[in-house]
């Protein structure tokens, strides 16, 4: 398989910019595992993922993994599927938990930043944590997407160099689970914002 | 007068992030804040003053992912 089979009708101009980025995905859950396999099939050329997480079984109703890798690491998990799905993008992995300590040992070389944390505390950590270290760079993060249905109310705010997809509303409660589709529309809006983002940029 | 999400304010002499939070009643439990473009780190709630004229962004942020 060559590269320009792989690629296909991709447009030249736009792979080789894609090709050229590093991208940071901080998280390899529901967000992180969907955003790396987009961003790895558009083609990407490097990408740097950290999480501290290994799969467990409840992980495998929305997260890019198999029943064979329950009980691995998520990094190499997932490293492994997507070199599964590509050659051309190189995935460097960190099994850490993201702090302000580490965060530019890990994500000097990133371009662009996803946020694909759970936790509304981690969020917030890498938000201010980031957007002191790398005011010019973008991070686009997610905040409201628990839950089924209201495809309608998911949306992006742009403040700045930050970038926030979701509903800003839906969080894991009785009767409010998370759920694969919906995880994965957050997910998808992320990557492609990504990718408008670095074509925008080398214009 | 300053804005808040998109709402004006009246605006006080010495206002910080906690009085705008009181003001506008928001009980979020995870916050980020953007003044003027400009991230204001959790920290600096209570001594952040905010300019008259001001532009402040308060994110509500929801676990999940």
């Amino acid at each position: 398989m060559t590269r320009n089979e792989f690629f296909g009708a991709h447009d030249p101009r736009q792979l080789e910019i894609w090709q050229k980025a590093t991208i940071g995905i901080a998280g390899a859950g529901g967000l992180g595992s969907n955003i790396a396999i987009a961003l790895t099939r558009a083609g990407i050329g490097r990408l740097i993922i950290a999480d501290f997480d290994l799969v467990s079984p409840s992980n495998l109703n929305r997260q890019q993994y198999f029943m064979d890798q329950i009980g691995e690491p998520k990094v190499e998990a997932l490293r492994h599927n997507l070199e599964r799905i590509s050659p051309y993008t190189r995935i460097d992995i960190y099994q850490d938990k993201i702090d302000p300590s580490n965060l530019s040992l890990i994500y000097s070389d990133a371009q662009i930043m996803l946020e694909a944390f759970d936790l509304a505390d981690q969020k917030a950590m890498l938000l201010e944590a980031w957007t002191a270290k790398y005011p010019e760079r973008h991070l686009i993060a997610a905040s409201g997407l628990a839950g089924v249905g209201s495809g309608e109310n998911i949306k992006i705010e742009h403040y700045g160099k930050l970038h926030i997809i979701g509903d800003g509303i839906s969080e894991l409660s009785p009767g409010i689970s998370p759920v694969s589709a919906r995880v994965a529309i957050v997910a998808a809006m992320q990557a492609n914002l990504c990718l408008e983002l670095l074509l925008k940029e080398s214009q | 007068m300053i804005n808040v999400n998109g709402h004006n304010i009246d605006w006080q002499e010495g206002m910080t992030i906690r009085d705008i939070l009181n003001v506008m009643r928001y009980t979020f439990r995870m916050l980020v804040i953007k003044v003027d473009g400009k991230l204001v780190p959790k920290t600096d709630y209570d001594t952040f003053t905010v300019a008259d004229g001001a532009e402040v962004h308060v994110i509500h942020l929801i676990s999940g992912g």
